[in-house]
């Protein structure tokens, strides 16, 4: 397992940033590079490198969709938020539409967010193409089908040429999926959603989205620190303060930042990835969130320390 | 886990002590909130003067301190906050959520005139 490459990263609906945004960026940019000698394009280079990533990029906004690099020919995500569409296209410009490729996809749960790119994701149309759609919710394949019907979208599911299956997870058990061991775990969330830890050649990641936690449930505590346990990677939905999840934002179903260290703390985890981002937040706000997150963790850190990343679209995570 | 209340006028304070983390989040709980509930608590203070750290399990009684309080509009207050627990209240955005005063004085002299006299009272020893 080489690690992952996140192609959405936000949560609930997908957001781009507007000209307002871009041209605030420019405006930091170029007042950043008053007095400077920039006339090379090495120079330019080394400039932009250096800006703060809220000023020289940003988060992204499609939703959720994580590609799981197994190191084997088989392809696997989590998720068909919009950020699918582009996982499709890339593996299309790397193989060509004609080469049959095989699709592992892990579908936490059926809410919009985590669905809406199916229809939008190339290699489904494609004849010799084999999609596996694994979750721990029966409606999945009516879920999936539900959205392609008139009058909420023009192509039905039954357009799609490659050949398609579902597969339904038991939540606790492991199971052998492209040569990886996978276990299911049911989280709290409005109709239930399933995080997955993937574990292979002695390393593990695992994608805990849409996850409400119980801070009063100290069995609860104790199950998902076991579900982190030793990962390298752990992707979490850190998408509200604490504050709001415990108050105007409860029992919406999502997580925070802190809790995210507290979790991966006590799972000995190596990495904590923020993710599933609120789509008010704008790129400084995440950068903020994220430098918060990291000292946060180091005012808390025990024998371990955990590195903390922010998820964006196009990020890659190297185990 | 310490705990400690006292009151001043009609203003509740509460001073828990020690590291307010899932191991005495229970006690906590328990302590703090028939404070906050109590109709005769015009308000309830909360001292962190001997507070080193207050993690998301101590900070979800805090909320729930704050939500038994609403109904009757009691005002809820955080003073004294050690350098490490600010920052907590920073990163949680819990000081969006509490008033927070650098030191006790401070929240009863805000809230009730009656409290900071019987405060002053008290530590004057008159």
């Amino acid at each position: 397992m080489r690690g992952v490459r996140f192609w959405g990263t936000r949560g609930s609906l997908p957001v781009a940033l507007d000209a307002a945004g871009v041209r605030a960026k420019l405006a930091a940019a170029l007042r950043g590079a008053r007095g400077r000698a920039l006339d090379s394009d090495a120079a330019l280079d080394a400039y932009l490198d250096a800006l703060p990533f809220d000023v020289g990029a940003t988060f992204g906004g499609n939703t959720s969709c994580v590609e799981v690099m197994t190191g084997d020919r088989d392809y696997v995500a989590c998720d068909l938020g919009s950020g699918l569409r582009a996982f499709g296209q890339s593996v299309i410009a790397r193989h060509g539409p004609a080469a049959p490729q095989t699709y592992h996809l892990f579908v936490s749960h059926l809410h919009w967010d985590h669905i809406m790119g199916l229809p939008f994701f190339g290699p489904a149309y494609v004849t010799g193409n084999r999609l596996i759609f694994y979750g721990g919710h029966a409606q999945l394949e009516a879920a999936l089908r539900r959205q392609m019907e008139p009058p909420s979208f023009p192509v039905g599911f039954d357009v799609l040429h490659a050949s398609i299956e579902f597969v339904h997870l038991a939540a606790d058990a492991p199971h052998d999926v492209a040569g990886m061991r996978v276990t299911p775990k049911r989280q709290h969330h409005a109709g239930d959603s399933y995080g997955y830890r993937f574990e292979k050649n002695g390393h593990t990641i695992v994608y805990s989205t849409d996850s409400e936690h119980q801070l009063d449930e100290p069995g609860e505590r104790a199950g998902f620190a076991r579900f982190f346990q030793d990962a390298d990677l752990v992707i979490f939905d850190a998408m509200y303060s604490l504050a709001e999840a415990t108050s105007v934002k409860a029992d919406w179903g999502h997580s925070s930042n802190i809790v995210g260290v507290e979790l991966c703390q006590a799972a000995r985890a190596k990495e904590l990835c923020l993710f599933h981002h609120e789509p008010a937040l704008g790129d400084a706000a995440l950068a903020k969130m994220l430098a918060e997150t990291r000292r946060f963790e180091e005012i808390t850190r025990g024998p371990v320390p955990l590195r903390v990343s922010a998820a964006y679209d196009g990020l890659e995570i190297l185990l | 886990m310490q705990f400690q209340s006292r009151h001043f006028g009609s203003i509740a304070v509460a001073a828990p002590a020690g590291r307010l983390d899932h191991s005495v989040a229970g006690t906590f709980e328990q302590e703090l909130l028939p404070l906050a509930a109590d109709p005769k608590n015009a308000a309830l203070v909360v001292d962190f003067t001997n507070v080193d750290y207050i993690s998301s399990v101590g900070l979800r009684v805090l909320m729930l301190a704050a939500k038994a309080a609403r109904p009757r509009k009691a005002r809820i207050a955080a003073v004294a906050l050690q350098p490490i627990v600010a920052e907590v209240f920073a990163i949680s955005r819990f000081d969006s959520v509490f008033e927070i005063f650098p030191a006790l004085r401070d929240a009863l002299a805000a809230i009730s005139p009656d409290a900071l006299a019987a405060y002053d009272a008290s530590v004057n020893g008159t």
